[in-house]
């Protein structure tokens, strides 16, 4: 067996270190050593008393007042210097964007592996970290461990249950972020106005596709989403062919697990299915038989959405009410 | 006249994948093609390159032969293709082909800016570009979907899950991009037949200076244990009925059975 020193976590995103603390706190306990989160930001003081309730048994506590969620060159310099005096033995960091661009350029700086977007990690009986992730678009699942110390993995979001807080003692250390310059200057920043910005936390998701004629028809999903307390979201194809939207759930964008998806108009191609095959009840409309979503889902309704779906609505509104 | 080197893998065209009984992954004989997201890297830097004046060379590495798809690199209009082509690459992960990546880019000498997809479409794990930078000691700028370039300052939009970001850089600098960036060209014949007067510079791994423990296994930091097909376990219940009311009905029922609308 390794001489395992400790677990450690990192995201930017508060609710994605919730879930990381979970999923670090269960590969801690069967290794039977100390979880560390790093918490790197602003106000870091007044986060460091949650992240003990939530599970770690050690806080790095370092105030960043400049950091912008970038993946900056402190974050990076001082996250790594950590990890070089510290050795821990796994580091788990949130799979953003900016978390897997981090991830990426500590694993380069340590020289050691790194595998992203992990749905699954456990220690086996000889207490090497195992590792699930999707591959191929969505085709294949690669188990994989590693050969190097740290072992660096990303987690996404709603991968893990945070656990519910409770009443423990932990340690919170203090420590200054390491001056270097940035090499990048963050011009401006933009939010977008997509409608489906927390798409990846809601429980329920209503999907168009490419059977929605226009913009404006997606008004009924919109009402679905409402009485559902759910999100709307789309395919590529209507953000990227006919820019409708600025996001998509997919391969290369959202990956969704909520616990009823709702497809309307989809085709199914294997991009989008990449996104959301992790949603724990798939409901698909569609008036092609045929349709590749349909082998993807739980409940299969064969016809036209712009029927289906506001007497979908309409039957809510009565069951609900 | 910026110099600019478009990093191309050689992927497993995913939509052919088959498995066989057992759920695992017959790779052998489905085709190979340019990664999407670095067609179009390649595809800005021929932008860049066309209205700057400049010239985009291409670097891959790849275990397997993939001089037809750096031809097809060199009729969408990069200039010269490197390949590195050793039988060590095999089981090589991102650590090892990033460090090999390095040391090519390191021989081909001077550049402005390199240029990669986010992710490699069989892979999609995001590293190569971002280790590239450590390994190099420049400046990344990820998920890139607008790049501008003007003498030594590169100013870029980002896409990131909620917003976009504006960052500036000095070249030399590496840029990974998405999609959205551009529509990759089709080649003409005409450049098709250009092309294949191109050359196609190949190295092995001696010709880099690079020792066998930097790659395969020992130069990996990950190992692959399984590579299996998802089980789908869905239950594909029909939901039917004569009107769509009928079907709305039934549908609102079983999911408040399940517990998962309502109260």
């Amino acid at each position: 067996m390794k001489e395992y020193v400790s677990v450690w976590v990192y995201s930017e995103n508060n609710n994605l270190m919730l879930e990381l603390i979970s999923c670090g706190r269960s590969l801690s306990d069967t290794l039977k050593i100390e979880l560390t989160a790093v918490l790197i930001g602003d106000e870091a003081e007044g986060k460091a008393d949650k992240l003990v309730k939530y599970g770690a048994d050690k806080v790095f506590m370092i105030n960043h007042p400049t950091l912008k969620e970038s993946p900056d060159e402190i974050c990076l310099a001082t996250l790594t210097d950590l990890i070089a005096t510290h050795k821990p033995e796994i580091l788990l960091i949130g799979s953003t964007k900016n978390g897997k661009e981090l991830a990426s350029r500590i694993a380069a700086r340590l020289e050691t592996g790194c595998i992203q977007d992990c749905s699954y990690l456990t220690i086996n009986g000889e207490g090497q970290l195992i590792t699930k992730r999707v591959v191929y678009s969505g085709n294949a699942v690669v188990t994989a461990t590693f050969s190097r110390s740290p072992h660096i993995a990303t987690v996404p979001l709603r991968t893990f249950e945070k656990l519910e807080p409770t009443e423990r003692k932990g340690n919170i250390m203090k420590l200054e972020a390491k001056a270097v310059k940035p090499r990048l200057d963050v011009v401006s920043v933009s939010k977008m106005e997509v409608t489906d910005v927390k798409v990846e936390e809601a429980r329920i998701v209503i999907c168009g596709g490419r059977g929605i004629d226009s913009k404006e028809d997606f008004k009924p999903l919109k009402e679905l989403a409402q009485i559902l307390e759910g999100q709307v979201s789309n395919t590529r194809p209507l953000a990227e062919d006919r820019k409708w939207f600025s996001g998509w759930v997919g391969l290369s964008g959202k990956k969704i697990k909520p616990t009823v998806y709702i497809g309307c108009g989809i085709s199914g191609m294997i991009q989008h299915v990449a996104g959301m095959r992790d949603s724990k009840i798939v409901v698909a409309i569609n008036k092609d038989p045929e349709a590749a979503i349909f082998e993807f889902a739980d409940y299969m309704v064969v016809g036209d959405l712009y029927e289906i779906v506001p007497a979908i609505v309409k039957e809510l509104k009565k069951a609900l009410d | 006249m910026p110099r600019i080197i478009v990093c191309l893998k050689q992927a497993i065209d995913v939509s052919q994948l088959k498995a066989d009984a057992n759920g695992r992954l017959i790779t052998a004989g489905v085709s190979r093609k340019i990664s999407d997201f670095d067609k179009n890297a390649l595809e800005e830097a021929v932008r860049l390159k066309e209205a700057l004046d400049g010239e985009v060379v291409t670097v891959t590495a790849s275990v397997e032969d993939a001089k037809t798809t750096i031809r097809e690199a060199l009729a969408m209009g990069g200039d010269k293709g490197y390949f590195i082509n050793d039988e060590a690459l095999q089981n090589s992960d991102t650590l090892a082909i990033s460090f090999v990546l390095a040391e090519a880019i390191k021989k081909i000498g001077q550049f402005d800016l390199i240029l990669c997809g986010e992710a490699s479409i069989d892979g999609f794990s995001a590293q190569v570009g971002p280790r590239l930078a450590e390994l190099l000691n420049i400046p990344v700028i990820t998920y890139g979907r607008k790049i501008c370039l003007e003498g030594s300052v590169l100013t870029v939009e980002r896409i990131l899950e909620d917003r976009y970001e504006t960052v500036k850089a000095s070249t030399p600098a590496i840029v990974t991009v998405t999609k959205e960036i551009n529509e990759p060209r089709i080649p003409s014949l005409m450049a098709i037949m250009k092309a294949s007067k191109k050359e196609i510079v190949t190295w092995r791994l001696t010709d880099l200076g690079v020792s066998p423990g930097k790659v395969g296994e020992a130069g990996s930091g990950i190992r692959i244990l399984d590579v299996k097909a998802p089980k789908v376990e869905r239950r594909r219940v029909l939901i039917e009925g004569e009107t769509p009311n009928e079907i709305a009905e039934k549908l609102v029922k079983s999911l408040i059975q399940e517990g998962v609308v309502g109260r």
